[in-house]
């Protein structure tokens, strides 16, 4: 047995073999033992593509570790192939001397013919860099379930338990905890409780019988800071940190949504928690889901819209309503490859022009990105806080990477967040309510005050049309026009003074700042760490406010001779900061449907570097 | 909401000068709407105006009340996430033809669909007014309009049929002309339980002068257009003496007869039944129109039926009967969680 830092393990085979599955649960018996743990699922937009093709491989890639683990890695070391299609989709990506487990009762002739095979390659050259183990994984999990009163059909879909129990094995895994969850998952179905675990043990027999031939390693427990931990995805972390500060406002939480790829987890997961208060409203559409929204803030609540690129670019027109009436709405954009439809269930980092340019007039608003799929619950959590504080539609960016992607996370000690202030009036006693005015500006943060239905003496209207300065009531004035474009200006450039200063990893100053935002940030990291650690110059900057910037952000730059922005698209944040600090930015652009890997990313800035030394 | 409150229809009305065209229907439409709002039993703070864009639109502005004007098409939607939030609230929507059939068609069958208790009042005057005069979705078939120079080719939506059709539990028509069965249409849409829409023919004085005026002239509506009431003949005429009946046979269809000919009396006319589950007599109603038939007023639809407000209270109260989290840290800590020392 060999001990290892850290091991990448991907699971692939057709989007019906159960490969999600079996993943997360290797990712979470991972993380129960000690490991920490980063995953990234890669499937396909059609639910069950034709069985056997390439079109239908879906995969789920975890990184394990015994130190802190900031991405799903870049190149397996084991691949799981329920087919030959799932060793053609991934072969490529293996690292070289890595180990393949084949389902070699998939590799018949229809099977080969399927993934476009002409002749077997198992034997072959093309193999021949890789350790391969072949198991009879289809005829196994058949034999073994033969006394078993299921459908052979049922039969068929327990083999990805066999997988599992290999991969088991080979790293030294307690079985107990995915039993417990078979238990728990199947308590009324004892057939199929049973089935899948005699299948997954005998998997780890099927090991155990190799062990002279199979490789098996030990990763040892991460030394993470103490605590109680639970898995979260990005998702899942978004609609969570929606409620923690809905709690901490003390407002209720509301929900319009309409379902879209990949965001449409955040709709399922606060559509659970009506008993604490939130209102889910699933839409008729990506208009409806905004405007029900806006309709909810101007009654009191902590409103939020989640959707991915094409349902933003059709909330513009409602994005402009509720920055014009001032009211706090948070924006959850889960990006996607466009444009158009693009590639639903892949990532990228390309709405970021739209988020910032996507309205008519002069609309400016805050932006926000998430870094990790743990980030999204405290970059939501921001989100709102400064929705409520400064009266403003937010937008927060995330990405299908980190939204699907899960980590371990340490669970937040109750009271770790403090109270969220809001502009709601709360009427004193001597006040009069013929004095309010809907536009009165806090001096400091240039908000308005929120009244909302049901206060008596509040009676007010708002609305799109441009509205006189201070009271609020509709004005055609082309002075008081300019002004209040420019105090809404003001207002969201006023809360750089409200958002935590840029912190940079390396020195202050020198010859490369790589600059990066958003989801991109573990492999960024990594990059840098590791480039730094090879004695070349450089620091990194990871943005998570995009508007405004953080105040020293320029201050930064000055620093840098050279400042080269890593991002998933052609270059929008970098011609974003050109335009704003002409700081001569140039970009590290791959936008090919996939996560930064760390290597490409450290080819790249050595580049940079070198030019300099 | 059942707290008694003296209000007259001034303390309904805003200090914002009203801006419609001189003779547009909608002043009479706003007055009827002030004088109801003062008869609803609601408090007044919590009564909101939402609309959309048009000329309808403006209303909020109008009214003494909370209220917003939001952005072509949406004020349902809105409205909805308003009424979701807080229940409590009467929560009306001004709109037009084409803000709620046209560019929010989608949020108005959706909205009907579900039964969200929003009293929705739908100035309809067959024209786009606010753009200077363009066909809109009721427009009858061969309008001539800026962007219809030789007519319109398309057919005219009925918002009447388009409401039953998608499930409405109340539908009513009034018209602008008659402020006393206005007010009595849009009391009786308050008093609904769940969504009503009250469709008000409302005549565009600038660009689609006279749409109605064969239902508003004096000497021609008692003729053109039939009172609707609930567990009454369907009668109408100068002299009432003019009614519905159903012929017989496989395809009944809808005649007007005359009482008192071919021995014919009132016990043979169609009788209206607002409160019919089945939509048959409702969606009969709505193809009564000139020539042919006359254009009925009144209550065509108002049963009873849960609203969504009520249906996701009922939900919310069952599960937080058996669910245990009460608070988010409960929440966090619940499913699979483990320790690290």
């Amino acid at each position: 047995m060999r001990t290892i830092d850290n091991a990448i393990i991907r699971f692939s085979g057709d989007s019906g073999d159960g490969m999600q599955l079996v993943g997360t649960l290797f990712s979470s018996t991972s993380a129960v033992m000690g490991n920490d743990i980063s995953t990234f699922p890669d499937y396909p937009s059609e639910i069950r593509a034709p069985s056997g093709t390439i079109a239908g491989v879906s995969g789920f890639q975890v990184n394990i570790g015994s130190l802190p683990v900031l991405t799903p890695g870049d190149e397996p070391d084991i691949l799981v192939a329920m087919n030959p299609a799932a060793l053609k989709a991934n072969l490529s990506s293996i690292k070289k001397g890595g180990v393949i487990v084949l389902n070699s009762d998939a590799f018949d002739s229809v099977g080969l013919s399927k993934a476009g095979y002409s002749e077997n390659p198992i034997g072959t050259k093309e193999l021949a860099d890789y350790q391969v183990i072949e198991a009879p994984i289809t005829t196994q999990t058949l034999e073994i379930l033969k006394e078993s009163s299921l459908e052979q059909k049922a039969k068929l879909r327990c083999k990805n338990f066999y997988a599992l129990g290999i991969i088991y094995f080979m790293y030294g895994r307690d079985l107990d905890i995915t039993i417990n969850w078979l238990k728990t998952t199947f308590k009324d179905r004892h057939e199929l409780f049973s089935a899948n675990v005699s299948v997954l043990k005998a998997g780890h027999n099927f090991g155990e019988t190799l062990e002279a031939s199979i490789s098996t390693f030990r990763v040892s427990k991460a030394k993470l800071e103490p605590g109680r931990y639970r898995h979260i995805n990005g998702n899942s972390a978004v609609a969570y940190g929606l409620m923690q500060a809905a709690e901490c406002a003390g407002l209720p939480l509301f929900l319009g949504s309409y379902p879209i790829t990949p965001a449409s987890e955040i709709l399922h997961e606060l559509s659970k928690y009506k008993q604490l208060g939130v209102k889910t409203f699933q839409a008729e559409d990506e208009i409806s889901a905004i405007c029900a929204s806006i309709g909810a803030a101007y009654g009191g609540a902590l409103a939020v819209t989640t959707t991915s690129g094409p349902g933003l670019s059709l909330k513009s027109e409602a994005l402009g309503l509720a920055l014009m009436m001032e009211l706090p709405l948070v924006i959850v954009d889960v990006q996607r490859g466009g444009p158009s439809t693009g590639l639903p269930t892949k990532s990228e980092q390309s709405d970021l022009n739209l988020a910032m340019y996507g309205r008519h007039g002069e609309a400016p608003l805050v932006i926000l990105a998430a870094s990790s799929p743990k980030d999204c619950f405290y970059m939501a959590f921001e989100a709102a806080r400064l929705a409520l504080l400064h009266m403003s539609p937010v937008i927060l960016l995330t990405d299908g990477y980190i939204a699907n992607g899960a980590e371990a996370w340490k669970i937040p000690y109750e009271g770790e967040f403090p109270p969220i202030p809001t502009r709601l009036i709360t009427p004193q006693e001597g006040d009069d309510p013929a004095n309010f005015q809907s536009y009165l500006r806090d001096p400091i943060t240039l908000s308005r005050p929120w009244a909302v239905p049901g206060m008596k003496g509040y009676e007010h209207r708002i609305g799109g049309l441009e509205k006189r300065e201070t009271t609020g009531g509709v004005c055609y004035d082309g002075a008081n026009h300019e002004r209040m474009g420019m105090l809404r200006e003001e207002k969201v450039n006023r809360i750089s003074a409200h958002i935590p200063l840029q912190e940079i990893e390396g020195e202050r100053s020198g010859n490369l700042l790589v600059v990066s935002w958003g989801g991109t940030y573990g492999a960024t990291h990594l990059a840098v760490k590791q480039l730094r650690q090879e004695g070349v110059c450089v620091s990194l900057v990871h943005l998570k406010y995009l508007n405004p910037f953080p105040q020293n952000l320029e201050e930064i730059f000055k620093g840098f001779k050279k400042i080269l922005v890593a991002e998933i698209n052609f270059g929008q944040l970098k011609n974003i900061l050109n335009y704003k600090y002409a700081c001569n930015a140039i970009g590290f652009n791959v936008m090919q449907a996939r996560p930064f890997k760390v290597s490409e990313l450290v080819t790249a800035i050595k580049e940079h570097a070198g030019n300099n030394l | 909401m059942s707290e008694q409150q003296n209000y007259t229809r001034k303390d309904f009305a805003s200090d914002q000068e009203v801006k419609w065209c001189p003779g547009c229907g909608d002043y009479s439409i706003l007055a009827s709407i002030q004088s109801v709002c003062a008869k609803l039993g609601h408090k007044k703070e919590d009564v909101c105006f939402i609309s959309g864009i048009g000329c309808s639109s403006r209303l909020p502005y109008y009214m003494n009340t909370y209220g917003m004007h939001t952005i072509h098409g949406r004020a349902i939607a809105v409205a909805s996430g308003l009424k979701i939030h807080n229940p409590k609230l009467s929560v009306w929507v001004a709109t037009g033809d084409g803000d709620a059939m046209s560019i929010g068609g989608n949020h108005f069958i959706h909205a009907i669909r579900r039964n969200i208790g929003l009293k929705i009042v739908i100035f309809n005057n067959e024209i786009y007014g606010l753009t200077k005069g363009q066909y809109s979705p009721t427009s009858r078939q061969g309008l001539v309009t800026k962007s219809s120079p030789y007519g319109t080719i398309e057919r005219p939506f009925s918002a009447a049929a388009l409401a039953i059709g998608s499930g409405a539990t109340f539908f009513a028509r009034t018209i602008d002309s008659d402020p006393k069965h206005m007010q009595d249409i849009l009391l009786r849409a308050h008093q609904h339980r769940g969504m009503a829409i009250v469709e008000v023919l409302q005549n565009c004085v600038i660009f689609n002068d006279g749409a109605h005026s064969i239902f508003t002239d004096k000497t021609l509506r008692d003729e053109t257009t039939m009172r609707i009431e609930h567990g009454k003949a369907m009668i109408f005429g100068t002299k009432q003496n003019k009614g519905i009946r159903l012929t017989a046979g496989s395809d009944p269809n809808p005649e007007v007869v005359t009482l008192g000919e071919d021995g014919i009396s009132s016990k043979d006319l169609l009788v209206h039944d607002e409160r019919k589950q089945s939509t048959f007599l409702a969606n009969l109603l709505t193809t009564f129109n000139q020539p042919t038939h006359p254009l009925p007023l009144g209550v065509f639809r108002a049963i009873e039926r849960e609203t969504y407000e009520e249906c996701l209270e009922a939900q919310t109260q069952l599960i937080a009967s058996h669910r245990k989290e009460r608070s988010m840290q409960d929440l966090l800590l619940s499913g699979e969680t483990w320790m690290i020392d």
